[in-house]
Protein backbone atom coordinates (compact mmCIF):
# COMPACT_ATOMS: atom_id res chain seq x y z
CA UNK A 1 0.00 0.00 0.00
CA UNK A 2 0.97 3.98 -0.85
CA UNK A 3 0.59 6.61 0.67
CA UNK A 4 -0.92 9.97 -0.61
CA UNK A 5 -2.21 13.07 0.76
CA UNK A 6 -5.33 14.04 -0.99
CA UNK A 7 -6.66 17.91 -1.34
CA UNK A 8 -9.91 18.43 -2.15
CA UNK A 9 -11.03 21.67 -2.52
CA UNK A 10 -14.58 22.75 -3.08
CA UNK A 11 -16.73 25.36 -4.49
CA UNK A 12 -19.80 26.85 -4.83
CA UNK A 13 -21.38 25.74 -8.25
CA UNK A 14 -20.50 27.74 -11.52
CA UNK A 15 -23.63 30.31 -11.39
CA UNK A 16 -24.99 29.79 -8.45
CA UNK A 17 -25.18 32.81 -6.15
CA UNK A 18 -22.28 33.07 -3.81
CA UNK A 19 -23.23 35.43 -1.12
CA UNK A 20 -19.99 34.97 0.81
CA UNK A 21 -17.75 35.85 -2.39
CA UNK A 22 -19.46 38.31 -2.82
CA UNK A 23 -19.19 39.68 0.68
CA UNK A 24 -15.29 39.56 0.15
CA UNK A 25 -15.27 41.13 -2.88
CA UNK A 26 -17.11 43.77 -1.48
CA UNK A 27 -14.50 44.20 1.11
CA UNK A 28 -11.73 43.65 -1.11
CA UNK A 29 -12.94 46.98 -3.56
CA UNK A 30 -13.44 48.88 -0.33
CA UNK A 31 -9.94 48.27 0.40
CA UNK A 32 -9.24 49.57 -2.76
CA UNK A 33 -8.35 46.40 -4.76
CA UNK A 34 -10.34 47.27 -7.50
CA UNK A 35 -8.83 44.98 -9.68
CA UNK A 36 -10.62 42.10 -8.45
CA UNK A 37 -13.22 40.99 -11.05
CA UNK A 38 -14.55 38.07 -8.64
CA UNK A 39 -14.37 35.99 -5.92
CA UNK A 40 -15.79 32.62 -4.69
CA UNK A 41 -15.22 31.28 -1.08
CA UNK A 42 -14.80 27.77 -0.43
CA UNK A 43 -13.33 24.89 1.28
CA UNK A 44 -10.38 23.22 1.20
CA UNK A 45 -10.56 19.45 2.87
CA UNK A 46 -7.38 17.70 3.16
CA UNK A 47 -6.92 13.62 3.58
CA UNK A 48 -4.24 11.10 4.53
CA UNK A 49 -4.90 7.72 3.05
CA UNK A 50 -3.82 4.88 1.49
CA UNK A 51 -4.09 3.25 -1.37
CA UNK A 52 -2.57 0.80 -4.14
CA UNK A 53 -2.21 3.29 -6.54
CA UNK A 54 -3.16 7.16 -7.16
CA UNK A 55 -6.04 6.26 -9.48
CA UNK A 56 -7.05 3.76 -6.58
CA UNK A 57 -6.63 6.90 -4.11
CA UNK A 58 -8.33 9.44 -6.79
CA UNK A 59 -11.35 6.43 -7.04
CA UNK A 60 -12.00 6.92 -3.34
CA UNK A 61 -11.72 10.52 -2.80
CA UNK A 62 -13.88 10.81 -6.00
CA UNK A 63 -16.67 8.28 -3.78
CA UNK A 64 -16.16 10.38 -0.54
CA UNK A 65 -16.87 13.68 -2.24
CA UNK A 66 -19.78 12.31 -4.25
CA UNK A 67 -21.27 10.46 -1.17
CA UNK A 68 -20.31 12.83 1.89
CA UNK A 69 -17.83 15.91 1.27
CA UNK A 70 -19.62 17.55 -1.85
CA UNK A 71 -23.06 18.56 -2.28
CA UNK A 72 -23.57 18.09 -5.94
CA UNK A 73 -26.46 20.98 -5.82
CA UNK A 74 -24.79 23.30 -4.66
CA UNK A 75 -20.92 22.55 -4.97
CA UNK A 76 -18.55 22.10 -7.17
CA UNK A 77 -15.12 19.83 -6.15
CA UNK A 78 -11.58 19.25 -7.54
CA UNK A 79 -9.26 16.58 -6.28
CA UNK A 80 -5.83 17.14 -5.64
CA UNK A 81 -3.47 14.18 -5.47
CA UNK A 82 0.14 13.75 -3.75
CA UNK A 83 2.20 10.89 -2.98
CA UNK A 84 4.01 10.64 0.40
CA UNK A 85 6.89 9.00 0.03
CA UNK B 1 -50.93 9.78 17.54
CA UNK B 2 -47.55 9.04 18.62
CA UNK B 3 -44.19 10.91 17.08
CA UNK B 4 -40.72 10.25 17.38
CA UNK B 5 -38.47 13.26 18.44
CA UNK B 6 -34.78 12.28 16.99
CA UNK B 7 -32.42 13.93 18.73
CA UNK B 8 -28.73 14.88 17.16
CA UNK B 9 -25.82 15.88 19.08
CA UNK B 10 -26.75 19.47 18.75
CA UNK B 11 -30.65 19.79 18.39
CA UNK B 12 -32.46 22.40 20.15
CA UNK B 13 -35.37 22.47 19.38
CA UNK B 14 -36.42 19.44 20.31
CA UNK B 15 -38.27 19.85 23.63
CA UNK B 16 -39.94 22.46 21.40
CA UNK B 17 -41.66 19.96 19.42
CA UNK B 18 -41.94 17.53 22.33
CA UNK B 19 -44.34 20.01 24.32
CA UNK B 20 -45.97 21.22 21.09
CA UNK B 21 -47.16 16.97 20.59
CA UNK B 22 -47.57 16.57 24.24
CA UNK B 23 -48.93 19.80 25.97
CA UNK B 24 -50.57 21.59 23.09
CA UNK B 25 -52.08 18.63 21.01
CA UNK B 26 -52.14 16.29 23.15
CA UNK B 27 -50.46 13.72 21.64
CA UNK B 28 -47.87 11.20 22.70
CA UNK B 29 -44.31 12.08 21.80
CA UNK B 30 -40.91 10.37 22.62
CA UNK B 31 -37.18 11.20 21.98
CA UNK B 32 -34.91 9.21 20.07
CA UNK B 33 -31.13 9.29 20.26
CA UNK B 34 -29.16 9.51 16.88
CA UNK B 35 -27.70 6.37 18.02
CA UNK B 36 -30.42 4.47 17.92
CA UNK B 37 -31.13 1.85 15.15
CA UNK B 38 -35.56 1.68 15.48
CA UNK B 39 -38.22 4.39 15.65
CA UNK B 40 -41.01 2.77 17.39
CA UNK B 41 -44.25 2.11 16.77
CA UNK B 42 -44.72 5.77 15.62
CA UNK B 43 -47.04 7.77 13.41
CA UNK B 44 -44.68 10.42 12.59
CA UNK B 45 -41.30 11.31 12.83
CA UNK B 46 -40.29 15.37 13.44
CA UNK B 47 -36.35 15.72 12.37
CA UNK B 48 -36.24 18.98 15.10
CA UNK B 49 -34.11 22.45 14.47
CA UNK B 50 -30.40 23.09 15.91
CA UNK B 51 -27.11 22.84 14.96
CA UNK B 52 -26.53 18.88 14.50
CA UNK B 53 -22.89 18.29 14.41
CA UNK B 54 -22.30 21.79 14.82
CA UNK B 55 -23.63 22.19 10.83
CA UNK B 56 -19.69 21.05 10.12
CA UNK B 57 -19.08 20.60 6.38
CA UNK B 58 -22.62 21.71 5.44
CA UNK B 59 -25.72 22.06 7.60
CA UNK B 60 -26.97 18.19 7.70
CA UNK B 61 -24.61 16.86 6.22
CA UNK B 62 -22.86 14.26 8.67
CA UNK B 63 -26.49 14.05 10.75
CA UNK B 64 -28.06 12.62 7.68
CA UNK B 65 -25.23 9.51 7.98
CA UNK B 66 -26.39 8.55 11.46
CA UNK B 67 -27.19 5.28 12.58
CA UNK B 68 -30.99 6.31 13.24
CA UNK B 69 -31.12 7.82 9.80
CA UNK B 70 -31.68 4.40 7.69
CA UNK B 71 -35.09 3.79 9.97
CA UNK B 72 -36.23 7.23 9.07
CA UNK B 73 -35.73 6.51 4.95
CA UNK B 74 -37.20 2.98 5.47
CA UNK B 75 -40.41 4.59 7.14
CA UNK B 76 -40.70 7.70 5.01
CA UNK B 77 -40.20 4.74 1.63
CA UNK B 78 -42.97 3.14 3.42
CA UNK B 79 -45.44 6.46 3.72
CA UNK B 80 -44.62 7.22 7.34
CA UNK B 81 -45.14 11.21 7.90
CA UNK B 82 -41.92 12.83 8.30
CA UNK B 83 -41.54 16.39 9.33
CA UNK B 84 -38.58 18.43 9.62
CA UNK B 85 -37.94 22.08 10.76
CA UNK B 86 -35.24 24.04 10.24
CA UNK B 87 -32.12 21.76 10.74
CA UNK B 88 -34.29 18.74 10.19
CA UNK B 89 -35.22 20.50 6.80
CA UNK B 90 -31.77 20.48 5.71
CA UNK B 91 -31.02 16.87 6.95
CA UNK B 92 -34.19 16.33 4.25
CA UNK B 93 -32.50 17.46 1.95
CA UNK B 94 -29.17 16.13 2.22
CA UNK B 95 -31.05 12.78 2.57
CA UNK B 96 -32.34 13.03 -0.31
CA UNK B 97 -36.26 12.98 0.91
CA UNK B 98 -36.43 16.62 -0.70
CA UNK B 99 -34.86 17.99 -3.60
CA UNK B 100 -32.50 20.51 -3.75
CA UNK B 101 -30.01 22.04 -0.78
CA UNK B 102 -30.12 25.08 2.12
CA UNK B 103 -27.23 27.35 1.84
CA UNK B 104 -25.92 30.53 3.27
CA UNK B 105 -28.50 33.00 3.67
CA UNK B 106 -28.10 35.54 0.80
CA UNK B 107 -27.46 38.81 3.96
CA UNK B 108 -24.80 36.49 5.02
CA UNK B 109 -26.79 36.95 8.75
CA UNK B 110 -28.37 34.53 11.33
CA UNK B 111 -32.10 35.83 11.47
CA UNK B 112 -34.01 35.00 14.06
CA UNK B 113 -37.36 37.13 13.56
CA UNK B 114 -41.07 36.52 13.05
CA UNK B 115 -41.58 36.40 9.22
CA UNK B 116 -45.06 35.57 7.51
CA UNK B 117 -45.36 32.86 5.46
CA UNK B 118 -48.47 31.51 2.48
CA UNK B 119 -50.00 28.29 2.68
CA UNK B 120 -49.59 27.23 -1.19
CA UNK B 121 -51.77 23.98 -1.11
CA UNK B 122 -53.77 22.61 1.85
CA UNK B 123 -54.35 19.40 0.05
CA UNK B 124 -51.32 17.85 2.41
CA UNK B 125 -51.39 15.85 5.10
CA UNK B 126 -49.94 18.42 6.89
CA UNK B 127 -52.05 21.23 6.12
CA UNK B 128 -55.45 20.14 6.01
CA UNK B 129 -56.37 22.75 8.88
CA UNK B 130 -55.60 25.66 6.46
CA UNK B 131 -56.51 26.92 3.51
CA UNK B 132 -54.94 28.13 0.73
CA UNK B 133 -53.91 31.62 0.61
CA UNK B 134 -53.90 31.96 4.68
CA UNK B 135 -51.30 33.98 5.73
CA UNK B 136 -49.52 32.08 8.63
CA UNK B 137 -47.24 34.28 11.44
CA UNK B 138 -44.05 31.86 12.21
CA UNK B 139 -40.75 32.74 13.84
CA UNK B 140 -37.15 31.53 11.73
CA UNK B 141 -34.27 31.41 13.22
CA UNK B 142 -31.64 30.12 10.92
CA UNK B 143 -27.97 31.02 9.30
CA UNK B 144 -28.25 28.52 6.13
CA UNK B 145 -31.96 28.54 5.17
CA UNK B 146 -31.34 29.74 0.97
CA UNK B 147 -33.47 27.81 -0.75
CA UNK B 148 -31.80 26.27 -4.27
CA UNK B 149 -32.24 24.10 -6.69
CA UNK B 150 -31.99 23.73 -10.69
CA UNK B 151 -34.36 24.83 -12.76
CA UNK B 152 -35.78 21.66 -13.90
CA UNK B 153 -36.17 21.06 -9.83
CA UNK B 154 -38.42 24.44 -8.97
CA UNK B 155 -40.28 24.10 -12.45
CA UNK B 156 -41.36 20.55 -10.82
CA UNK B 157 -41.61 21.57 -7.63
CA UNK B 158 -44.71 24.41 -8.55
CA UNK B 159 -46.43 22.14 -11.29
CA UNK B 160 -46.86 19.54 -8.88
CA UNK B 161 -47.85 22.25 -6.10
CA UNK B 162 -45.15 20.99 -3.81
CA UNK B 163 -44.16 24.17 -2.46
CA UNK B 164 -46.29 24.64 0.28
CA UNK B 165 -45.51 28.13 2.52
CA UNK B 166 -44.05 30.50 0.42
CA UNK B 167 -42.69 33.57 2.47
CA UNK B 168 -44.95 36.37 1.45
CA UNK B 169 -45.41 40.14 3.03
CA UNK B 170 -48.17 40.57 5.98
CA UNK B 171 -50.42 41.20 2.51
CA UNK B 172 -49.43 37.86 0.99
CA UNK B 173 -47.59 38.83 -1.55
CA UNK B 174 -44.45 37.12 -2.79
CA UNK B 175 -42.09 40.26 -2.29
CA UNK B 176 -38.01 40.20 -2.84
CA UNK B 177 -38.24 42.25 0.52
CA UNK B 178 -40.83 39.46 2.31
CA UNK B 179 -38.31 36.86 1.77
CA UNK B 180 -35.55 36.80 4.49
CA UNK B 181 -32.70 34.71 2.90
CA UNK B 182 -32.57 34.53 -0.51
CA UNK B 183 -34.77 31.55 -1.47
CA UNK B 184 -35.55 30.31 -4.83
CA UNK B 185 -38.84 31.02 -6.00
CA UNK B 186 -39.51 32.26 -2.28
CA UNK B 187 -39.85 28.77 -0.87
CA UNK B 188 -40.51 28.43 2.96
CA UNK B 189 -41.52 24.63 2.59
CA UNK B 190 -42.11 22.15 0.27
CA UNK B 191 -42.85 18.54 0.16
CA UNK B 192 -42.46 15.14 -1.50
CA UNK B 193 -43.88 13.43 -4.45
CA UNK B 194 -45.65 11.30 -2.40
CA UNK B 195 -46.68 13.58 -0.25
CA UNK B 196 -45.26 11.94 3.49
CA UNK B 197 -42.26 14.10 3.77
CA UNK B 198 -42.53 17.48 4.91
CA UNK B 199 -39.46 19.99 5.13
CA UNK B 200 -39.70 23.98 6.19
CA UNK B 201 -37.68 26.60 7.84
CA UNK B 202 -39.78 28.38 10.10
CA UNK B 203 -40.71 26.66 13.32
CA UNK B 204 -44.47 25.72 13.51
CA UNK B 205 -43.52 24.39 17.28
CA UNK B 206 -42.53 27.62 18.31
CA UNK B 207 -46.17 29.34 17.44
CA UNK B 208 -48.41 26.77 19.42
CA UNK B 209 -49.16 28.77 21.92
CA UNK B 210 -50.65 32.64 22.44
CA UNK B 211 -47.81 33.06 24.97
CA UNK B 212 -45.41 32.24 22.31
CA UNK B 213 -46.55 35.13 19.91
CA UNK B 214 -48.56 33.25 17.78
CA UNK B 215 -50.56 29.75 17.41
CA UNK B 216 -50.69 29.77 13.93
CA UNK B 217 -48.58 26.71 13.27
CA UNK B 218 -50.46 24.38 15.71
CA UNK B 219 -52.42 23.72 12.41
CA UNK B 220 -49.73 21.75 11.02
CA UNK B 221 -49.76 19.93 14.05
CA UNK B 222 -53.86 19.66 14.34
CA UNK B 223 -53.50 18.30 10.86
CA UNK B 224 -50.89 15.72 11.21
CA UNK B 225 -53.33 14.45 13.73
CA UNK B 226 -56.73 14.59 12.12
CA UNK B 227 -54.69 12.28 9.68
CA UNK B 228 -53.43 9.76 11.68
CA UNK B 229 -56.59 9.53 13.72
CA UNK B 230 -59.25 9.12 10.35
CA UNK B 231 -56.37 6.37 9.96
CA UNK B 232 -57.15 4.47 12.97
CA UNK B 233 -61.03 4.86 12.61
CA UNK B 234 -60.85 3.17 8.89
CA UNK B 235 -58.84 0.43 10.98
CA UNK B 236 -61.25 -0.11 13.55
Amino acid sequence: MNRYTIEVRITPRQGLLDPEGQAVLGALRSLEFEEVGEVRVGRLIRLALEARSAEEARERADAMCRRLLANPVTEDYRIDIESVS
Amino acid sequence: MRAAIVTFPGSNCDYDCYKAVTDVLGARAAFVWHRERALGDVDLVILPGGFSYGDYLRAGAIARFSPIMDAVLEFAAGGGLVLGVCNGFQVLCEAGLLPGALVRNRSLKFRGVPVTVRVENDRTRFTSRYRRGQVLRLPIAHGQGNYVADDATLERLERERRVVFRYVNPAGDATDEANPNGSMNSIAGLINADGNVLGLMPHPERAVEAVLGSTDGLGLFESIADGVEAVQTETI
